[in-house]
């Protein structure tokens, strides 16, 4: 996982080296400086070793710029080693960010359906700030504290040793304090997230259910729900918090307890042999020394709670990063695509390895370049299955698609995919102006080329109306068009890339029967020689189709044209009807007429 | 999504940014605090300032240890006689500790407890609260923001209280001690002391404010990224689509370069923060000692409150100490900005929740269970009889009458808006007698959704009256109101939890075997069995486990156990396909019979059998009649049946 990580550090290595350089150097001025400072009070002390006759002038200037020089030095490399530590941690963070974002964009459809996309977003989002905050702290506080640890106990024991046992004895005790707390409190963690969880989730719930909650008067009900989720989680906190809430008093009492022997020793070690007291420069610097050592020990315990936290983060970062795509252009790939003439030849395909049953299996299929198709069946038929391997968003099981006569997997995708055009069931629209989102299909259409391919959607007359026509802003989500407009949005978008395949998977299923009716007129039209793939629920859209294939449970039943199917095919059939009701061709309008979703 | 969307359009922007005026702010977090935890927050407060004194009177001990016990000896003193001081000493110095720890340990605990649970009140008041919050509220604020005031800014208070404040006035009482102390020892250098604080203040104000302020820049551009990101995961396979993924890549890294760079100085100057006060702490420290060893060398006096005395070496080292002192604490403060700063804006969002003002409700009439008599008189019931009535007291003579529950809903010239001076529906009058089916056909935005939001008073009515079995609807509490109305909205809302559970929502006390009639007559009743845990199944993430289609006969069966007189169908059924619109549809009749009925739908099949059809237009009913009525007329009706109309 590190060694994975650790790759994203790349130009801030720098820094990353930098600051634990600086650290150390910080942390060697900070040990050394009490050492100066004792023998400073022993000079200028009127009741030192030299009594207040041997103070001179000299001695003061020489060791006050000692010592504000060392200080000066300190406040730099200080403030260097936190300066780098910001930067090769934001960097990091920044290319961490960034090789998932690459990683992503390169995954295959059958990668995207592994994560969720929630989880995508909260691992490029939360859990790269904890790696960050643990990596800054790594650089920083974890070089930091072991070496403070080291130095000022190695000071303590040349300015006294029998003293500085003190120190060693209680370095063990708290330590051993706060790793109890850890491994108590880092389960209570654990859990309380799912409750956390759990207690958000009941306010979510009840802000997009508002109007259910009130309509049906709940609200009390709802706020006993609440509570009680509130509750397990505050008891919860509670308790982890209440662990935690030890670290402080236990850190307290090592201080005083190391100042009260650091005295009782003093005074036992001074009547022992008079003429070596220890003295107030001593005790001072012993003092220093040991609020210096306890600290390390309470700081190295958060960065270990630190780095706790962020491994589970790590992992889930390393996971986006290793996941590959198994979809690749070849060498040497096919640039050209010759026409829209598709075969299928045997083709199964199952979504992962492991899956016991074939979503698509035994297809052989011929469409001629130029064709349009109409693909037909219930929800769970594969009909989105099939048409997905055309452009080679996955590659299939068994046997093998061809477009334009050669097998998908030679060509390069880009090219391909530039070529076979798809509309896709779940469409998106981006935040940006229609001419951006529009854009997308070529990055350099004149505003020529974008109103003939609206035309062809029939999106121009709507676009039209709206004040700013085409720089008219789309929110994010595509909130602000309605259902039919935004499909007729996404026709346009995959028309400009003059595609040679043209699929659309229930791409005007919110487009009133004559405006769909219009759409398809003007493809067979102006594009005629587009092999055109149609997916619907109407039969109204692909009534007219060269081909209908009708596919149930994986696999296609009947191709036909419109006549055949309905004299042959008993699920055309009863989808037909329950479409158009017999003798009474005003209720299979209505069933159609303005089924448009807000 | 869409309605909400819809009514935020007609309102201007209502989320201002508040000035936050910090100490305020804090004083009423204070007193928040202190309303819930009163005595407790004073022990705690009082603890601190022992724990606090204590700590810092070591460096008096300091000077006694030295004084009484070491210069002696040094001198010659033979220990024994100096024995019982020593005992002394250390005896009451150790004492001190105990009691010092005992509160310290009294105080964190404490404050542990303290914190949890005053983020559960605050919580809680906050829910509460937002139950009582009128629609409009939901409405004008999208749900992110609501939600990250119980997650980000909740949290965010959870350092300020349990860390931030015992800190501050921890550093406060050692400040006191100190000063206290120094006056005793020595005025001098007590100046040499205060000037170093005095510019470790600075630097920390300095420093401080700005870490703050960039790591409140670094929210905002973290909020940003992750709103990118969002969008960009959620529309993956159109970029895979359009081989977008170069373009993706470029724009991806102008947005993560911006991050950087804001994370970066937020920091940086976060980590300078320490070493500059500590630092800063050093040189104070050896200006003590200069100016102690200067004063040492030209033989002059101390002058102490006490009033003047020889210099010692005691006291030189205790001052050492306690310059040392002052700078920890002052370097633990200034660590706190961040998180001050953070939790005061998280504060003024939980206080601008909690002072939104609540839905009021005037009404007095009240629904009752009824035994109503062959010859027409009703009266109360206790026992729940299947007839309900409106309980009527008059305010003019103390008298009562009973109305029965019938389902008649008339609506008078009803004007609206969802603000005052834009009116968003003229002139609406509507007639519904008990039982029948009422369509509204149009476009977005023509006021189908909102017209049933006067209904169950989401929003109130600017002029009109809208009349309820006769009785003005306001006059009616608003709970009794919408309990006498069922509502089934395109957005099914489903709660996490099993089956039987989101259908007993439509009525809490209901048996199973009501609930499970219920779902039978919404036609549910099938495909709930047929799951491997049929009624138990638990439905998870919006109850993604179970198709739109059955989601949404789930949500029909909920209204159904609730077996209100009225029903509000606002777009039930557009979300599903035509063949799963069959089944839903059988149990949308089922549901309807004998109950008045207003129905929102695109599609027209779903209406033709109403009772009256209204086609609403910008606000306005421009046709209503039945389905051969308007049929006949040949207007708007007419082309959208025939599809010579698109409904946008």
């Amino acid at each position: 996982m590190i060694k994975t990580l650790a790759k994203s550090i790349r130009e801030y290595k720098k820094p990353s080296i930098l600051s634990p350089i600086f650290v150390a150097i910080e942390v060697i001025l900070e040990c050394l400086m009490p050492l100066v400072i004792m023998e400073f009070i022993a000079k200028i002390s009127p009741t030192g070793v030299n009594g207040a006759e041997g103070v001179e002038m000299r001695t003061i200037l020489i060791y006050g710029g000692i010592l504000i020089g060392m200080a000066l030095l300190s406040l730099i490399t200080g403030m260097l080693s936190g300066r780098f530590a910001a930067r090769a941690s934001a960097g990091f963070a920044k290319n961490l960010r960034k090789d998932m974002y690459y990683a992503i964009q390169d995954y295959s459809f059958a990668n995207i359906d592994r994560f969720s996309t929630s989880s995508l977003v909260t691992r490029q989002t939360t859990d790269v700030t904890n790696v960050q905050m643990a990596y800054m702290m790594i650089i920083r506080v974890a070089i930091r504290c072991p070496l403070m640890l080291i130095f000022s106990l190695v000071m303590a024991f040349t300015v006294n040793v029998t003293i500085s046992w003190v120190f060693l004895a209680l370095v063990p005790v708290l330590g051993a304090v706060l790793v109890i707390v850890i491994f108590k409190t880092h389960p209570i963690f654990e859990r309380v997230f799912h409750k956390y969880d759990n207690m958000n989730r009941s306010v979510r719930e009840d802000i997009k259910g508002i109007r259910v909650v009130k309509s049906f008067v709940r609200e009390d009900f709802e706020k006993k729900k609440f509570e009680a989720a509130s509750e397990d989680v505050c008891k919860d906190f509670t308790l982890a918090e209440r662990i935690m809430a030890i670290n402080g008093p236990v850190m307290q009492f090592c201080i005083w307890l190391s100042f009260l022997l650091i005295f009782l020793l003093a005074a036992i070690l001074t009547s022992r042999s008079p003429a070596n007291p220890v003295g107030e420069e001593q005790l001072t610097v012993l003092i220093m020394y040991a609020s210096q050592i306890l600290s390390a020990v309470m700081q190295l315990s958060m960065v270990i709670v630190m780095i706790i936290i962020a491994r589970t983060s790590g992992e889930r970062i390393v996971a986006v990063l290793n996941e590959k795509s198994n979809i690749v252009s070849p060498e040497n790939a096919v640039k050209e695509v010759k026409d829209g003439d598709i075969v299928f030849e045997n083709v199964s395909f199952k979504y992962s390895a492991n899956a016991e049953k074939f979503a698509l299996s035994g297809v052989n299929l011929h469409i001629k370049s130029g064709q349009t198709i109409g693909i037909l069946g219930g929800t769970g038929a594969s009909k989105s299955t099939l048409v997905n391997l055309i452009p080679r968003l996955y590659d299939a099981t068994e046997g093998a698609v061809y477009v334009g006569g050669v097998n998908v997997k030679e060509y390069d995708l880009e090219a391909l995919r530039n070529k076979v055009a798809m509309v896709l069931q779940k469409n998106v629209l981006f935040s940006g102006t229609i001419k951006d989102n529009l854009r997308w299909g070529k990055e350099d259409a004149t505003d020529d080329e974008m109103l003939r391919v609206c035309k062809l959607a029939c999106a121009d007359d709507f676009i039209q109306r709206f004040p700013d026509k085409y720089d008219t802003y789309i929110e994010q989500g595509g909130t602000n068009v309605s259902g039919g407009q935004k499909q007729r949005l996404c026709i346009a978008r995959a028309l400009l890339k003059d595609p040679k395949v043209l699929i659309l998977d229930d791409s005007t299923s919110a487009v009133d029967t004559k405006t769909d009716a219009m759409i398809r007129k003007s493809f067979r039209e102006e594009i005629p020689n587009v092999t055109k793939i149609i997916i619907a629920q109407r039969v109204s859209s692909v009534q007219e189709a060269d081909q209908i294939i009708v596919m149930d449970g994986g696999k296609i039943v009947a191709v036909g044209t419109h006549d055949e199917l309905l004299a042959s095919n008993e699920i055309y059939q009863e989808v037909y009807y329950s479409q158009n009701k017999i003798g009474n061709p005003g209720a299979a309008e209505s069933k159609q007429g303005g089924e448009e979703n807000e | 999504m869409s309605k909400s969307a819809e009514s935020v359009k007609q309102m201007p922007e209502m989320r201002k940014k508040p000035k936050i005026h910090s100490f305020k702010l804090l004083g009423r977090l204070l007193s928040y605090l202190f309303h819930y935890y009163k005595g407790r927050m004073i022990a705690v407060f009082i603890c601190i300032a022992v724990t606090a004194a204590s700590g810092i009177s070591s460096s008096v001990f300091l000077t006694l240890v030295i004084d009484k016990i070491i210069t002696p000896l040094a001198h010659g003193t033979p220990y024994e006689e100096l024995r019982m001081t020593l005992f002394y000493i250390i005896g009451g110095m150790g004492l001190m500790y105990i009691v010092a720890l005992c509160a310290s340990v009294f105080y964190n605990q404490t404050m542990a407890i303290v914190t949890q649970g005053f983020l559960r009140h605050v919580r809680d008041d906050m829910f509460s609260e937002m139950q009582a919050l009128p629609i409009r509220y939901f409405d004008t604020h999208t749900h992110g923001d609501i939600m990250s005031v119980y997650t980000n800014d909740t949290d965010a208070l959870r350092q300020l209280i349990s860390v931030s404040i015992p800190q501050v006035f921890y550093s406060c009482i050692a400040a006191l001690v100190l000063f206290v102390i120094m006056l005793l020892y020595s005025l001098w250098l007590m100046f040499v002391v205060f000037a170093g604080v005095a510019m470790m203040a600075l630097v920390a104000k300095f420093v401080g404010s700005r870490s703050a302020r960039y790591f409140i820049k670094q929210q905002d551009v973290i909020g940003k990224t992750e709103g990118y990101i969002e969008e960009m995961m959620g529309g993956q396979k159109v970029i895979k689509v359009f081989c977008h993924e170069e373009r993706a890549k470029e724009d991806f890294d102008k947005i993560n370069d911006e991050l950087c760079d804001a994370s970066d100085k937020a920091n940086a100057y976060g980590n300078i923060l320490m070493p500059a006060v500590m630092n800063i702490g050093h040189f104070a420290f050896v200006l003590v000692a200069i100016v102690a060893g200067l004063l040492v060398l030209f033989g002059a006096e101390n002058l102490a409150v006490t009033g003047w005395g020889a210099f010692t070496g005691a006291i030189i080292a205790s001052f050492l100490n306690m310059s040392r002192q002052f700078s920890l604490n002052i370097g633990q403060v200034s660590m706190q900005i961040n998180s001050v700063v953070m939790g005061l804006a998280g504060a003024g969002r939980i206080f601008e929740l909690l002072d939104e003002k609540p839905e009021t409700d005037d009404g007095y009439v009240t629904l009752v269970n009824a035994n109503i008599a062959e010859d027409g008189t009703i009266t109360e019931s206790a026992e729940r009889t299947g007839k309900w009535a409106w309980r009527h007291p008059h305010r003019a003579d103390g008298s009562i009458t009973y109305t029965e529950l019938k389902g008649d809903i008339r609506l008078f010239d009803v004007d609206f808006g969802y603000v005052p001076n834009k009116i968003v529906l003229h002139n609406v009058s509507i007639y519904a007698k008990p039982g029948q089916k009422i369509a509204f056909v149009g476009a977005t935005g023509a006021g189908k959704t909102t017209i049933t939001n006067l209904l169950n008073r989401f929003y109130d009515i600017a002029d009109g009256k809208i009349r309820y079995d006769g009785i003005n609807i306001n006059k009616i509490k608003k709970a009794d109101l919408r309990r006498s109305m069922g509502i089934v909205l395109q957005d099914t809302n489903l709660f996490t939890g099993t089956i039987m559970e989101n259908i007993r929502y439509g009525k809490l006390d209901a048996t199973d075997e009501e609930c499970i009639e219920a779902a039978k007559l919404a036609n549910a009743h099938d495909f709930i069995t047929r799951l491997p845990e049929g009624y138990n199944t638990v439905l998870r993430h919006e109850a993604s486990n179970l198709s739109q289609g059955q989601r949404q006969l789930i949500s029909i069966a909920r209204a159904a156990v609730a077996d209100p007189p009225v029903m509000i169908l606002d777009e039930a059924t557009s979300s599903i396909d035509t063949r799963t619109e069959a089944l839903v549809q059988k149990g949308m009749d089922a549901l309807m019979k004998g109950r008045t009925v207003f129905v929102i739908a695109h599609r027209l099949s779903t209406i033709q059998n109403s009772d009256a059809i209204m086609v609403l237009d910008h606000g306005r009913i421009i046709e209503r009649g039945s389905h051969e009525q308007l049929i006949e007329q040949k207007g708007t009706y007419y082309q959208l049946y025939t599809g010579a109309f698109e409904l946008e």
